[in-house]
């Protein structure tokens, strides 16, 4: 029995050692395969990623994973160039009615869906009658709610009749296009294009690995041109740290980098050798939102003295390595609707205690806390579990406006019972949270009065009626000058009042193979001319034989 | 004998049943419902989609009337579909993931078993030698060391410092190309490091374990008497002393079953494998309700089956139960 063992042990590592011959083989066959491609075209993006995708119908996904999958396959009828204006993609140009309720777009001619079929207007109305559909789970028909109908006098004119005027309208019109040809009396939960999607776009979909990876293979008939890039794989890798080693070991491509990772863990020749870093401005920045409900928030005086004691450089130095900027409003510095000339609180503790002050806060019992007719400036601040910055933040934030006089306790909760608990039922005194930067600069949802009750994402209650009419007024305005008029107005109001602390926007960091050229950062990220990358011949790593 | 395996698994339904209602109260007490994670905290979300999810998932009705309706399909078989995004069947999930974990677990449950018990025996053997405390440190160091970060290193060490070992993943990515032994030797090669880890981690247990059971054993007046006899060591280590003292490990044995389609969390998310653990953990946080039962009815019948085929086992391999039970 005893020698049996030892004989299947060694069995095992002899199964184990003998192998790394026969695996570096494989590797070396792939390498030297068929290659009799144009000088452009070849070899792979693989994109690592956190998450999984769950649905390639977009508008079934609320997701990231799914939707930046789905943005290779799919097209809408209008993009966000690399300067995040909006152009035309599936449609060639679109103009808006006099009285700016009908918007009629002209469609490009001669594109084809990724099984062959002629991409039409009928295709647009379908998609369009798919999403105000009862029967369809989507979470993004609130835009579309408000077309009254669509005709489609042709097959490549689609003319929208919307019941009032709406400028936010136009960046709906991004949403991906589906094919009606395929789904068309299907019941589209139950479609197999959820998980084998055919669009329009620069990549069809090849394969699907769940949990593991999603391939992608260049569209040869992509009315933008062939991409040069052949595949595109998306590898699913659930622990940052895991990725950053398959990042340091070349069997990823892309992925994007923690302040930490970017500024002190790829600073070697080892990691420049082989990769490029960038950088620029995300889409979404981190605040403190304060209870307007709450007593001790009431007087703007006691949000601006808080602004005024909150160290932001420190914040960005501490905890983003400073790699980030200080947000002074909804909009980022890099965004067209940015307000640079609104007022701006640097980090002063004397001009925030004569604030407090002034509102009439005093410390009467020596207990280095503040109060003011019995009610002590004394209040916790919340944040979900699993961000680190944020509770960084409320850390840097608890010492530095004890300074102040103000005492903070922080509480770290779990998502769930975070949002259903605290948030919704409006049972807090601050919170530190993010948004997302949508490209569309309305501010309705946020900041609108109306949006204070009921699971309403204005939770904080912010309610000026004056911000309340500015906000409408945007809503209708489609020329942008005049629109980014109202929005600068709305940004002043909103420095002025510190209904936030606006804290900081972050950057995204991304570490790319430095294999791939033609590589152009811009205000839209690094991807958005992809199809244009290309690998020297030299320099391929993938090569496919079919 | 079929009499009493009868009984045992009618018996066995009450049982799934009252597992079942307390899991599925237990689930919904929790804070949060499927649907905010489809909807809440994002603006472009319309507020009609929540009210029409909460409809499509019947959750407007009581906790009492969704636990019937699941039931109800359970009875048939039939787990449901899951409320993620991806509205897959819930045994479709689990079965595209149940494969992975199996394997994995049975090959380092099988190592386990072929390292510990002769390390074991030998320590207990050698009780209190310098190798017997060697291997309870080594074991023990196993047992304690963090297996994410012991795992991160080797991954940095075997993977980007030596280049030997892949770094996560099941497969190499051109898997499909490679040669019938070539992609034998992948899935080891991606194989190896998770279950060596695994198996570090796990060898304590079983070790001490058969250890003490062995010296048990060694102290009974039976191997005293054998040894009296002139019987050679071998013989009385092998053939007396190691029969009896494996008998509770057929406990243990059964006990793992269910273990077997459990994946651990940590694991599987930093080697990258798309298991059993993975799903779980994200049907929790996602509160995908059909998911998490239908993992846990698995988890609770293989529970329950397990202790069953231990009870069988036992008094196949011990005369003694069997005689008794007659009797």
């Amino acid at each position: 029995m005893k020698r049996q063992i030892c004989l299947l042990i060694l069995l095992v590592f002899i199964a184990v050692f003998g192998c790394s011959e026969n695996s570096d083989k494989g590797e070396a066959k792939s390498k030297t395969g068929l290659a009799a491609v144009a000088k452009t075209y070849g070899d792979a993006l693989v994109d690592g990623s956190i998450g999984d995708a769950s649905n390639l119908i977009p508008i079934l996904a609320t997701d990231s994973s799914s939707h930046s999958v789905a943005s290779w396959i799919y097209n809408g009828l209008l993009k966000y160039d690399k300067n995040l204006k909006l152009v035309g993609d599936l449609a060639e140009n679109y103009s808006v009615s006099e009285d700016k309720k009908v918007i009629t777009f002209n469609l490009k001619k001669g594109i084809k869906w990724h099984d062959g079929t002629p991409f039409t207007s009928e295709d647009v109305k379908f998609t369009y009658e798919l999403i105000v559909d009862d029967k369809t789970p989507t979470a993004y028909d609130s835009d579309f709610r408000i077309v009254d109908h669509i005709e489609t006098p042709d097959n490549y004119t689609v003319k929208v009749f919307y019941k009032q005027a709406y400028a936010p309208a136009l960046a709906s019109w991004t949403t991906s296009i589906l094919p009606s040809h395929l789904l068309k009396g299907v019941e589209i939960t139950k479609s197999p294009l959820q998980r084998k999607p055919v669009g329009t776009g620069p990549y069809k979909f090849l394969e699907w690995k769940p949990g593991n990876s999603i391939t992608l293979v260049a569209n040869e008939e992509y009315f933008e041109g062939r991409p040069n890039i052949e595949r595109y794989v998306y590898r699913i890798i659930p622990d940052s740290a895991t990725m950053f080693l398959e990042l340091l070991n070349g069997t990823i491509d892309m992925m994007g980098l923690s302040p930490l990772q970017f500024a002190k863990q790829t600073d070697n020749p080892r990691f420049n050798d082989k990769f490029n870093k960038y950088k620029y401005l995300s889409n979404s920045y981190t605040y403190v939102g304060y209870n307007l409900k709450n007593p001790l928030f009431k007087d703007k005086r006691v949000r601006q003295a808080l602004t005024y004691a909150t160290p932001k450089d420190d914040i960005i130095e501490g905890v983003l390595f400073g790699l980030g900027q200080k947000a002074t409003g909804p909009y980022k510095p890099t965004s067209p609707w940015y307000n640079p000339n609104v007022k701006k609180y640097e980090y002063n503790i004397e001009k925030a205690k004569s604030l407090l002050a002034e509102a009439g806060f005093k410390d009467t019992d020596n207990d280095g806390i503040l109060e003011k007719d019995g009610l002590k400036l004394k209040f916790t601040i919340i944040t979900n579990q699993g961000n680190s910055s944020r509770s960084m933040v409320a850390e840097i934030l608890q010492n530095s406006w004890s300074k102040i006089g103000a005492k903070v306790d922080i509480r770290i909760l779990e998502w769930a019972t975070f949002i259903n608990e605290y948030i919704d039922k409006r049972d807090f005194d601050a919170v530190i949270l993010g948004w997302s930067i949508p490209l569309e600069p309305d501010l309705y949802d946020i900041w609108h009065s109306s949006k204070c009750e009921g699971k309403n994402l204005n939770f904080i209650c912010y309610q000026n009626s004056e911000v309340d009419k500015l906000i409408e007024e945007g809503r209708v305005e489609f020329d942008f000058e005049k629109r980014k008029a109202i929005y600068d107005k709305i940004q002043e109001i909103l420095a002025e009042e510190q209904p936030y602390t606006f804290l900081y926007v972050g950057e995204s960091l991304i570490a790319l193979n430095n294999r791939f050229e033609n590589v152009e950062p811009a205000p839209a990220g690094l991807m958005h001319n992809f199809i244009k990358w290309y690998v020297k011949k030299e320099n391929r790593k993938y090569i496919f034989t079919q | 004998m079929l009499i009493y395996l009868i009984k045992r698994l009618i018996g066995m339904i009450p049982l799934i049943i009252g597992i079942t209602f307390i899991s599925f109260i237990v689930i919904h007490l929790a804070p949060g419902d499927p649907t905010q994670f489809l909807s809440s905290m994002n603006p472009k979300v319309s507020e009609t989609a929540r009210d029409k999810f909460v409809k499509m998932y019947n959750l407007d009705k009581p906790v009492h009337v969704q636990y019937l309706l699941w039931l109800k399909k359970f009875v048939k078989f039939d787990f449901g579909e899951s409320f993620s995004q991806d509205r897959k069947k819930v045994i479709d999930k689990v079965l595209e993931r149940l494969p992975v974990t199996l394997w994995l677990n049975i090959a380092s449950l099988a190592l386990v078993f072929i390292i510990a018990l002769p390390l074991g025996v030998l320590s207990a053997y050698m009780k209190d030698s310098v190798f017997d405390k060697a291997l309870t440190i080594f074991v023990f160091v196993g047992f304690a060391i963090p297996t994410f970060w012991l795992a991160l290193l080797c991954m940095y060490y075997f993977g980007v410092i030596l280049g030997i070992l892949p770094i996560s993943g099941l497969t190499s990515y051109n898997f499909a190309e490679l040669t019938f032994f070539g992609k034998i030797a992948d899935i080891v090669k991606h194989a190896f490091l998770p279950v060596a880890l695994s198996v570090f981690g796990s060898l304590a247990g079983l070790s001490r374990f058969s250890r003490n059971s062995m010296l048990d054993v060694l102290n009974e007046d039976y191997i005293l008497a054998a040894r009296a006899r002139g019987i050679p060591e071998n013989k009385i280590i092998f053939k007396h002393a190691l029969k009896n003292a494996l008998l509770p490990v057929v406990t243990i044995l059964g006990l793992s079953i269910p273990g077997l389609i459990g994946g651990s969390v940590i694991f599987e998310s930093i080697f990258s494998i798309p298991g059993m653990g993975q799903l779980f953990y994200q049907s929790v946080m996602m509160r995908d309700y059909p998911v998490i039962m239908g993992i846990l009815v698995i988890g609770a019948f293989l529970t329950l089956l397990g202790n069953l085929l231990a009870d069988i086992m036992y008094a196949v391999v011990d005369p003694r139960i069997r005689y008794r039970k007659k009797s």
